[in-house]
């Protein structure tokens, strides 16, 4: 067989890394200009390919070579993630591009009240869970490379010395690129905008390889997939494995934990979770991702049966090792440049992985891990006083070449043992620890942070027991009695039949135990006490993301806090010239200069929180504000004030829109009259005058509309200027009969007095009480017959107060009209003889009359015509009075 | 939380995606059979996936607002 000689891959797979550095720059120089190339929804569906490992392009014909299809739940489990990826997805971007979040362990510990032990303990399950992970696509690198540049038979000869493997220099190779594209400087929102698009890039690569690849065995090797399958059919070996039963019983259980994990592990793998929700620019890209992801991911396992079989056909079983088909079946067959092009697309799929998972793990352990222990201890606070920016960034980069270096480590120590081979559902199941407390996190406000303690502490433990430390044990690095006879013989402890639950595989049996307990202590830890203030605030803000805009959001925070501190502050991560930029774009409403109100303490968070994680930027904040703790009751006053506030938006917003209508009315019909007059200058006298009646009109009803529009908002705003008096109603009525007596003269109508013949003087408002006589007057005169209208003015007296009442002989108000009358801008009457109104005369009216204590009300019949009434009690000016100074009290 | 006519259809499709790909529906297909020379079951496997595939497509591209 041939091979390809050691230097040409070497220098072939450097090459593709500095093509990929290029692409990287571009798009990173391309961001800078702003025609950013990431901004596209192809580019972010295809960046979530990154989830195609090196365990995808060289392992799933592997394992489709001895099982068949049980390759595909790994893939069919990200399709039915992403139908609800519009859904869940979409609520995971928005709470972390709203609150700066950047890492699974950020979001955790966000979401349960900034808890710096939680971040910990993520970050901690994280490295352990995935750092193997990184070593296995390190091993996938250097076998793949072994296979290629050794003739087949011969074993790969294990590099002497640890400084002869190649593995190392890629390694330290991909070290450097993820630094250069990860961390070459700091982005306090963790976007980096190069990486995806190189990652984009290595997708389409590994996905073309793949399908060549492919096509080559499918038609050049064989004659098309139908010959392959009959050659297959007719293989009494090979035969069973179209199946799905293949001669036993189905494992219907293993198949529906594998669809279930891999659906979690869409979105909680670390790398998952940095291309989909922390590198995301645009919410409705996961529209395009939620099927032509699923898609990719079809695309590339089209393949994978064709390749294990012509393996199996062409080599016979156990004579080459099916992991590596891809490479070695165009090398068996001449083609060293498509086996060339098949190694650097596993390239692509394993460089990728290990760029993004070794960028969002060494964000983790930089922002949630050390920054947190190094702000605390005190040496360090003082040692860096000045600007930590540069100390962020020597960390960061630190975090990366460590997270590596830690990976290439346990692929030279674990080798070709169990533990490393087995890796990749070892990694999924330990992610899918993460689920109950952010899935429970983003839809229950009840979960606490006991709750995730209790539940992540509780299913790792359980993942390492059950599904780890059994690895190790087939690794031969553990006594094979573990597994056996349990540990101390106890045979019901044993880590692969947990309390003697038999009849599952080790992973379905793992899953079912780890998550049990972890959901279990999620809810039931959650359900032992109630939140703490600060909690239930981050509850709130999390799980109604969509409910609030961005200004009418609650600020959990209350204290005293100065601007130059946290300038300083701010200064000390982010760089003075970007804190001084926060703090001048921040609309400053507090009273006092150089006090920050809530929503910039908030912000300034915020922004720290991007730089260092949500917890460190709790503790830092904390540290140069004087604040006071939240209890739940105030998280609750809180959210109602800002509920109110929203209600009084939304009343607001009512009223413009209505206003905006009532105003246009009028300045149509001067403006229509006005051009007709402009357009045709021998217009007849008569009809100049008559459309300037109409111009004189309506401007005097605009005016009237606005002058009203500023009472009304005066009264409902309680600023209404109010004169009371000792007010005499006999002698008032009788002034707004005199008043009216021209319009009703107008009009051929009659007014009517009834007055009683003595009456105490009441303590009220003599102008706005006129007020609102001539308003009932005057809508009485709109609406009596045009011949013999009659319109009484009453007015009683008892001990409790007046009662005045308006009746006239109209046609009434319908019933269903009844209530509408006294809202803003309603007119009565049908639209086409519509009295000319502002709309605004009933409702503030009615105001008026409250103002005193009493009330405002129509009467009316069919055929009865309409009675307004009002009442005011004697003590009303009193109440009044007293009312408006508790409320000026309570607002000082 | 899962309002609009859209997101209900994603929920739908999820649960009914969720069935068919696994036991016992999935087993339907598992017969010794071949359409157009390929083996029924991986063919019906694929096909139950694309046709999942169109199905969100058809979903979330029809322009209308997802909430």
């Amino acid at each position: 067989m041939n091979t390809l000689a050691g230097p040409l891959v070497i220098a072939a797979a450097f090459a593709y890394l500095l093509l990929l550095a290029g692409i990287a720059t571009l798009a990173d120089r391309r961001a800078a200009q702003g025609r950013s190339v990431i901004g596209n929804a192809w580019v972010y569906t295809l960046s979530l390919g990154v989830y195609c490992t090196a365990w995808t392009y060289f392992g799933s014909a592997g394992r489709a070579a001895t099982s068949g299809v049980w390759f595909l739940p790994i893939y069919l489990g990200p399709t039915l993630a992403m139908v609800l990826a519009w859904v869940v997805v979409r609520k995971m971007i928005r709470i972390s591009k709203t609150y700066r979040i950047t890492s699974i362990a950020d979001f955790i510990a966000s979401r349960y009240g900034k808890s710096p032990s939680l971040a910990a303990l993520v970050t901690l399950i994280t490295v352990v869970g995935i750092v193997p992970y990184i070593a296995l696509q390190l091993k996938a690198l250097a076998g793949g490379y072994a296979l290629l540049t050794t003739p087949v038979g011969a074993a790969a000869l294990p590099a002497a010395h640890w400084w002869h493997d190649s593995t190392l220099y890629v390694a330290l190779a991909l070290a450097g690129f993820t630094i250069v594209f990860g961390a070459r400087r700091l982005d306090s929102a963790e976007r980096h905008e190069g990486m995806v698009a190189a990652i984009a890039f290595e997708s389409v690569v590994k996905l073309l390889a793949f399908l060549v690849v492919g096509a080559y065995v499918a038609y050049g090797l064989f004659d098309g997939l139908a010959d392959l399958a009959a050659r297959v059919r007719a293989a009494p070996a090979l035969a069973p494995l179209l199946r799905l039963e293949q001669g036993g019983r189905f494992a219907y259980e293993q198949w529906f934990a594998l669809i279930g994990l891999s659906m979690l592990s869409t979105i909680f793998l670390p790398r998952q979770f940095q291309m989909m929700v922390v590198e995301n620019v645009d919410e409705r890209h996961v529209k395009r991702a939620a099927w032509a992801f699923p898609l990719y991911l079809l695309l590339i396992n089209l393949f994978v049966l064709p390749i294990a079989f012509g393996g199996l056909l062409i080599f016979g079983a156990g004579r080459m090792d099916p992991d590596g088909f891809v490479l070695s079946l165009p090398l068996a067959h001449g083609q060293p440049v498509l086996a060339l092009v098949a190694y650097i697309g596993g390239m692509s799929a394993a460089t990728g992985m290990v760029i993004v998972e070794t960028i969002a793990v060494s964000t983790m352990v930089c922002n949630d891990l050390l920054m947190p222990w190094l702000l605390r201890t005190r040496r360090f606070g003082a040692l860096a006083a000045g600007d930590l920016t540069h100390t962020l960034l020597a960390i960061r980069r630190g975090a990366i070449v460590g997270v590596m270096l830690l990976g290439y480590l346990y692929f030279r120590l674990a080798g070709e043992a169990y533990a490393l081979v087995s890796i990749g559902l070892i990694s999924f199941a330990a992610v899918a620890q993460f689920a109950p407390a952010m899935l429970g996190g983003i839809y229950w406000k009840g979960g606490t942070k006991l709750g995730a303690q209790v539940g992540l502490v509780a299913g790792f433990a359980l993942w390492i027991y059950t599904l780890l430390l059994p690895s190790f044990v087939k690794s031969g690095w553990l006594a094979a009695s573990l597994l056996s006879e349990g540990p101390w013989g106890v045979d019901l402890l044993k880590p692969e039949r947990l309390f003697g639950m038999g009849g599952l595989d080790s992973l379905t049996h793992s899953l079912f135990w780890s998550l049990l307990a972890n959901a279990g202590g999620y809810v039931v830890a959650s359900l032992v006490r109630r939140p703490s203030g600060q909690e239930a605030s981050q509850a709130l803000l999390f799980v109604d993301i969509f409910e609030r805009s961005v200004v009418r959001r609650p600020v959990f925070w209350r204290g005293r806090a100065r601007v130059p501190d946290l300038l300083k502050l701010a200064g000390r991560f982010l760089g003075a010239a970007r804190a001084q930029q926060l703090i001048d774009e921040h609309p400053q409403s507090g009273a006092e200069p150089g006090v920050a109100d809530a929503r910039l303490v908030q912000l300034v968070e915020t922004q720290l929180a991007g730089a260092i994680g949500s917890a460190s930027a709790r503790v830092m904040v904390a540290a140069v504000v004087e604040e006071e703790p939240l209890a739940l009751d105030d998280v609750m006053r809180m959210l109602e004030e800002s509920s109110q506030l929203r209600a009084l938006d939304r009343l607001k917003d009512d009223f413009m829109a209505s206003m905006s209508h009532e105003l246009r009315t009028p300045l149509t019909a001067i403006r229509a009259v006005t051009e007709l007059m402009r357009d045709d200058a021998q217009m007849p006298a008569a009809q100049r005058a008559a459309f300037l009646d109409i111009v004189v009109t309506e401007t005097e009803r605009l005016g009237r509309l606005v002058n009203q529009v500023l009472d009304m908002a005066k009264i409902e705003s309680g600023h209404g200027e109010w004169h009371t008096d000792d007010v005499d109603l006999r002698e008032l009525l009788a002034h707004a009969g005199q008043t009216t007596a021209a319009m009703f003269k107008e009009r051929g109508a009659t007014l009517q007095l009834r007055l009683p013949d003595a009456l105490p003087t009441l303590r009220t408002d003599r102008d706005r009480l006129l007020q609102v006589l001539l308003n009932l007057l005057s809508n009485a005169t709109k609406f009596v017959p045009r011949e013999g209208g009659r319109v009484e003015l009453r007015l009683r007296a008892d001990n409790a107060g007046v009662t005045v009442e308006v009746q006239d002989n109209g046609p009434g108000v319908p019933a269903d009209q009844q209530a509408l009358i006294f809202e803003k801008f309603h007119q009565g009457g049908d639209a086409a003889n519509r009295p000319q109104g502002t709309g605004l005369g009933l409702p503030i009216s009615r105001r008026i009359v409250e103002h005193f204590g009493g009330r405002l009300w129509l009467r009316s019949e069919p055929g009865q015509g309409a009675c307004f009434a009002f009442f005011l009690p004697w003590a009303g000016a009193a109440e009044a009075s007293s009312r408006h100074t508790r409320h000026e009290g309570a607002a000082a | 939380m899962f309002q609009g006519l859209a997101a209900q259809r994603l929920l739908a499709l999820f649960f009914a995606g969720a069935l068919l790909l696994n036991f016992p529906l999935l087993a339907l297909w598992d017969r010794d059979a071949t359409v157009l020379g390929l083996p029924l079951f991986p063919l019906a496997l694929f096909v139950v996936w694309a046709v999942l595939i169109g199905l969100t497509a058809w979903i979330v591209e029809r322009g209308e607002d997802v909430e």
